[in-house]
């Protein structure tokens, strides 16, 4: 495998006397999917909150490209190439899709905003990315819950970002909404973007990712290639009905 | 009226958006007609709307209302009361309020008056008044931002404290201003009808739109009122655009306090709770959520108009004055009822 893009080396944080992370080492590769799985309270969310600078590791390293880092905020991970879609979506309802694809990264000219740069852009943002996307013009509160999700992971994947982690993303969704937030998250590997997914949908892990690593109270206790396991023995993992 | 508007309307919306006349005219007059039908398309331009029929009634009843003079009263009038507007629609545009901004203002009329009777130049009294203004809009900011006191109770607190500040430092006398500068900004304009001070109130609105929609704060102020959980997660920092907001109104307010003193000739240290209700009745009419979000420059400075052109005209229809707050306080829950119908 080549170098991984982020990895985790025996990462360890515990929140008063939780021990929500135990040692955890793992890797991200660049340019594939890599799915993140295990019950609830198994330590995914926070695991994914120390390489997006929401947590910082108490023990362990993160590594960025073979390099230790540490990020003081979000908006340290942000600059690095690392974007989040998170899980409550983060898109303001009376925006416009354009404002939201540019909130906080607004492009200026002499101070003032370039609304048409920024509406062109995201016309141009969406359109590589997204089937079912509106015009840019039109406000969030208007769109439908796959809508939203995709101009969320449109957000996310543009800014030439390098690894997008994604909460469950089809978490709210309806069947058919699901199938296009999959292609976009295929097409968004396609063009190279390493992706980080946390789902529950076992199915999906099988359909959408290469590498799968699973966690249990808070440790990663196995990693598989996705094309040689099966959805029987990822569950197995999980419960801890198969030995890693 | 959805027909006989429509048909009025159809051919401007063909010539200004239908990439394909042909294909597309009946589309455009279908969604017009959709438009007028629409309950939302009517509250969200309430305030202009409101303004039109009050002056079409008004006029009506009193052709004299219509006179360059009363005209003229009515703009200078509303210079204060749309530069209030104006400043609390920043504040409610990220689900706050600023119910300090009528004390506030008497607190830099009382600036500008102790200044002036110690005889100070006046640019000095009026960067005096500005910067009482701004001086408490920052605590405000503060205490809302960084020590996380609800927006209502702190700047309840205010009121109180700024008006009660203004009455110390006059000990409660008003300080006659006759400065000719004053009687030059608020009679004289570049244009009859047009008082200087109304050419400032309009500058300032103006400035206000170019800060809410052109730049970068004006989004963020936005994304703080519409979802401070996604304008944080975008990396944004919701306190400081509070702190900013607060500082606006009370810099606005210390403007508001020259224009008063101005119009007045004089700086009466009792706080005028009138500007207060107005000025939120503005922003109501104006069509900004008072949840935040969704704010406009334009619909509150027609509110304004709107509440000085009301209270105008029944004054020239010789209705008792003690008509009139009740009149504003039916026209603003009206307008707030309107609002409920907007999408």
């Amino acid at each position: 495998m080549s170098t991984p893009i982020i990895e985790a080396r025996d990462v360890s944080l515990s929140f008063g006397s939780v021990r929500a992370l135990r040692d955890v080492s793992l890797t991200i590769g660049p340019g594939e999917i890599t799915a993140l799985v295990g019950d609830n309270g198994a330590g995914k969310s926070t695991l994914v909150r120390c390489f997006s600078g929401v947590h910082k590791p108490q023990s362990g390293t993160v590594l960025l490209d073979d390099r230790p880092v540490s990020f003081s905020s979000p908006e340290a991970a942000r600059s690095q190439g690392i974007e989040t879609v998170h899980q409550n979506l983060a898109l303001v309802e009376d925006l416009t899709v354009w404002q939201n694809l540019f909130l906080n990264r607004e492009l200026t000219r002499f101070g003032m905003l370039d609304r048409r740069g920024m509406r062109r852009d995201a016309a141009r943002m969406v359109s590589e990315l997204a089937v079912n996307v509106p015009e840019v013009t039109s406000r969030v509160r208007r769109l439908s819950g796959g809508q939203r999700q995709a101009v969320s992971i449109c957000r996310a994947a543009g800014f030439s970002s390098r690894l997008v982690i994604m909460d469950e993303p089809t978490a709210a969704l309806g069947v058919q909404e699901t199938k296009r937030v999959e292609e976009l998250i295929l097409r968004l590997r396609d063009e190279g973007h390493a992706v980080l997914l946390i789902s529950h949908n076992f199915a999906q892990v099988m359909r959408l990712s290469q590498q799968v690593w699973v966690m249990r109270a808070g440790r990663c206790v196995a990693g598989r290639r996705t094309d040689q396991t099966t959805g029987e023995e990822i569950v197995g993992l999980i419960t801890g009905a198969v030995a890693a | 009226m959805s027909v006989v508007a429509h048909t009025d309307a159809a051919p401007h919306g063909a010539s200004s958006e239908a990439p394909d006349p042909g294909s597309r005219a009946g589309g455009v007059s279908e969604s017009w007609r959709t438009r007028l039908t629409d309950l939302s398309f009517w509250a969200e331009r309430a305030s202009g709307i409101g303004l039109v029929l009050l002056l079409v009634v008004f006029t009506a009843l009193d052709p004299s209302f219509l006179s360059s003079g009363n005209i003229a009263g009515i703009l200078s009038a509303s210079a204060a009361l749309i530069i209030l507007a104006v400043a609390q629609t920043f504040v409610v545009a990220t689900a706050g309020i600023d119910l300090s901004i009528a004390s506030v203002m008497t607190l830099g009329i009382v600036v500008l008056g102790q200044l002036y009777a110690a005889g100070t130049p006046l640019a000095l009294c009026f960067v005096g008044a500005v910067l009482a203004g701004l001086l408490a809009g920052l605590v405000n900011g503060f205490l809302v931002a960084r020590a996380k006191i609800t927006d209502f109770v702190v700047t309840l607190g205010m009121l109180s404290a700024a008006s009660g500040l203004g009455l110390i430092l006059s000990d409660g006398q008003p300080v006659t201003v006759t400065e000719g500068f004053f009687f030059d900004i608020s009679l004289d304009g570049p244009v009859s009808m047009v008082s200087w001070i109304v050419v400032v109130a309009i500058v300032i609105a103006v400035i206000a739109h170019v800060v809410l929609f052109h730049t970068r704060f004006g989004t963020h102020v936005l994304a703080t009122g519409g979802s401070p959980e996604a304008a944080t997660a975008t990396g944004i920092r919701t306190d400081r655009v509070k702190m900013g907001v607060y500082a606006i109104a009370g810099l606005l307010a210390g403007l508001a306090a020259i224009i008063v003193v101005a119009r007045l000739g004089s700086t009466p240290p009792a706080a005028n709770t009138t500007y207060l209700l107005n000025s939120v009745a503005a922003v109501v009419l104006g069509g900004v959520s008072l949840f935040g979000g969704k704010a406009s420059i334009l619909g509150p400075v027609f509110g304004a108009l709107l509440l000085t052109v009301l209270l105008n005209g029944l004054t020239t229809l010789g209705v008792s004055q003690y008509y009139q707050p009740l009149s504003v306080g039916v026209v603003v829950v009206a307008a707030a009822f309107l609002m409920r119908f907007q999408k």
